[in-house]
């Protein structure tokens, strides 16, 4: 029996002991951006054809919450274990850097979902969604959370101090995920941006994820899958090597 | 079987030498002491074989296993307390033990937590929340988590900085009951006399070198003496006497002596001299002086 299991289950308490921050205020802080975007530029944007832009808005609002809160999870555990030392009792176990790595991605994916279904309990009453292709959107949910919560290992492991980890969330992790076409369709951008939006793995996501509930993308659905599972993959790749060295964990 | 092995490990921080080749042993069943001053590696060597940190050269063992190669048995056969003070606010002192023991991989491992809570005397708190425990009772939840999983070798960092004393009367008690039970113990302290009582064999490293490796019983009889203090009222000691003694800061005479008949006589030469006793002691051997003299034994200019 490996450690994995316990600290995959301390991870997900950690964020759940506090679900008021962790999870009622980022499902708030969406229901905001969906009033004030819907009602600002409903009447500007016309983002896929007979999709009312309110509807459009949701799953991109709910993929933007749950790739945040993904990274927001591995990454704040990790610096505060960091910071206040209680790390070495995760390091002096026989933990693996495997299990190290999936108890930290699953507690983060879990998270993520757990926003994006306070997300959309919170927003069906208003705005009724379909959902063509459930499929598809938890697939994108499950990699988009994954490619996150690994990103927020390294940047966990990587930041020193708390004001390092915010410039990442600040500098990184918030253009990404606002250019990412949560707001509009990057078909409506002019060709450079079109292209520039093609080289952020969020936009796979977030794209394909709302795929799953309109059947219409910009791009394929499995294009998406497969440029965000690479993504993923990459990041997964850095945190496991990141882990096995010792970077900044076993100095 | 060694219990923990030490060959020629090297450690730096940049330009800090922490740790400049120690090789050392510790048999299993062992209460072993590693003593030195701050800085002088003792935190590092620990972090070395508890994986915290990792050797730059040589290589550590615990129970036989490779710390590096062997990591997930040595890790198993090893509970290292460690010197801060530190804990996860988000939990109570029972779930802490509980995760602690999951992450080794035990289940159901109740009853072992219940005897931990009960022998460090937390039942009270154990289902407070860590955050509103005093430093001391924070310590003990740090001695239970390194015992969750009952490892074969145990390394306390300085367990008794900052506590009390009811408190270390009462960790003593329950790591020599241990020790008595077949587990090797390890323990860094600044306390000498707590290492003196408790340990068999010490180490004292400086600079990153172990300067002096022997069972307390030889450091002692080596580098320290039974000694009758005196101080003296008036009067001169008598030459007989001066020869060996030494004055301390204070002004009393140290007069190295083998047995009680030596003190009979040594009074009796004092007497004879006419000289006034103002007050009388006779100090057993003490670790402390033991440490003094091998650090300035040892004070020469660190190599290049």
């Amino acid at each position: 029996m490996t450690g994995f299991p316990t600290l995959l289950h301390k991870e997900v308490l950690r964020f759940w002991k506090v679900s008021f921050q962790t999870v009622a205020a980022p499902v708030l802080t969406t229901l905001l951006y969906l009033l004030v975007f819907a009602h600002a530029l409903a009447a500007h944007v016309q983002a896929f054809p007979g999709v009312p832009y309110r509807e459009f808005l949701i799953p991109g609002l709910a993929m933007m919450a749950m790739l945040q809160n993904a990274f927001a999870n591995s990454s704040s555990s990790l610096i505060q274990s960091k910071i206040t030392g209680n790390i070495v009792f995760i390091l002096l176990p026989p933990l693996t850097s495997l299990d190290l790595f999936a108890a930290y991605l699953g507690a983060s994916i879990v998270r993520g979902l757990v926003v994006g279904l306070g997300v959309f309990a919170a927003t069906l009453w208003m705005v009724p969604i379909p959902a063509q292709h459930p499929a598809w959107a938890l697939a994108f949910a499950v990699v988009g959370c994954g490619m996150l919560g690994a990103l927020g290992i390294v940047a966990g492991i990587w930041a020193e101090k708390f004001d390092q980890l915010a410039a990442f969330q600040n500098f990184v992790v918030m253009p990404l995920t606002f250019l990412a076409g949560v707001f509009y369709s990057t078909q409506s951008l002019p060709p450079f941006w079109q292209a520039v939006s093609k080289l952020n793995p969020f936009f796979y996501a977030i794209d394909g994820f709302r795929y799953g509930f309109f059947g219409q993308s910009d791009v394929d659905p499995a294009t998406s899958l497969a440029f965000a599972s690479a993504a993923f993959a990459v990041l997964s790749w850095l945190t496991l090597l990141m882990l096995e060295r010792g970077y900044k964990l076993r100095h | 079987m060694l219990a923990v092995e030490a060959r020629g490990v090297h450690k730096s921080y940049g330009a800090v030498r922490a740790l400049a080749g120690v090789s050392l042993e510790v048999r299993e069943g062992e209460f072993f002491g590693l003593l030195g001053p701050n800085g002088a590696g003792k935190t590092t060597l620990i972090s070395a074989l508890g994986g915290l940190a990792r050797a730059d050269e040589g290589s550590l063992s615990v129970m036989g296993h490779d710390v590096v190669r062997d990591f997930r048995r040595s890790r198993r056969a090893l509970g290292i307390v460690p010197q801060e003070i530190v804990f996860d606010p988000f939990f109570t002192v029972r779930e802490t033990l509980r995760l602690q023991s999951g992450y080794f991989g035990l289940r159901r491992n109740d009853a072992w937590i219940d005897e931990l809570i009960s022998r460090l005397a937390l039942g009270d708190k154990a289902d407070a929340n860590m955050r509103s425990l005093s430093g001391g009772m924070k310590r003990r939840v740090m001695v239970a988590q390194a015992l969750v999983h009952r490892p074969p070798v145990i390394v306390l960092d300085e367990p008794t900085a900052g506590v009390d004393v009811e408190l270390r009367q009462t960790l003593w008690a329950f790591i020599r009951s241990l020790n008595a039970a077949g587990h090797t113990i390890v323990l860094t302290t600044h306390y000498l006399e707590e290492a003196q009582n408790l340990c068999t064999r010490i180490a004292m490293m400086k600079e990153g070198r172990i300067v002096a490796l022997d069972s307390t019983a030889r450091l002692l009889s080596e580098f320290s003496e039974r000694v009758l203090k005196v101080k003296l009222e008036r009067g001169e000691l008598p030459s007989a006497l001066a020869r060996g003694a030494s004055q301390d800061a204070a002004g009393a005479w140290r007069i190295p002596i083998v047995d009680v008949a030596h003190v009979e006589q040594a009074l009796r030469e004092l007497r004879v001299a006419g000289a006034a006793i103002a007050s009388l002691e006779v100090a057993e051997p003490e670790l402390e002086e033991v440490f003094v003299k091998i650090m300035r034994r040892d004070d020469r200019p660190a190599a290049p």
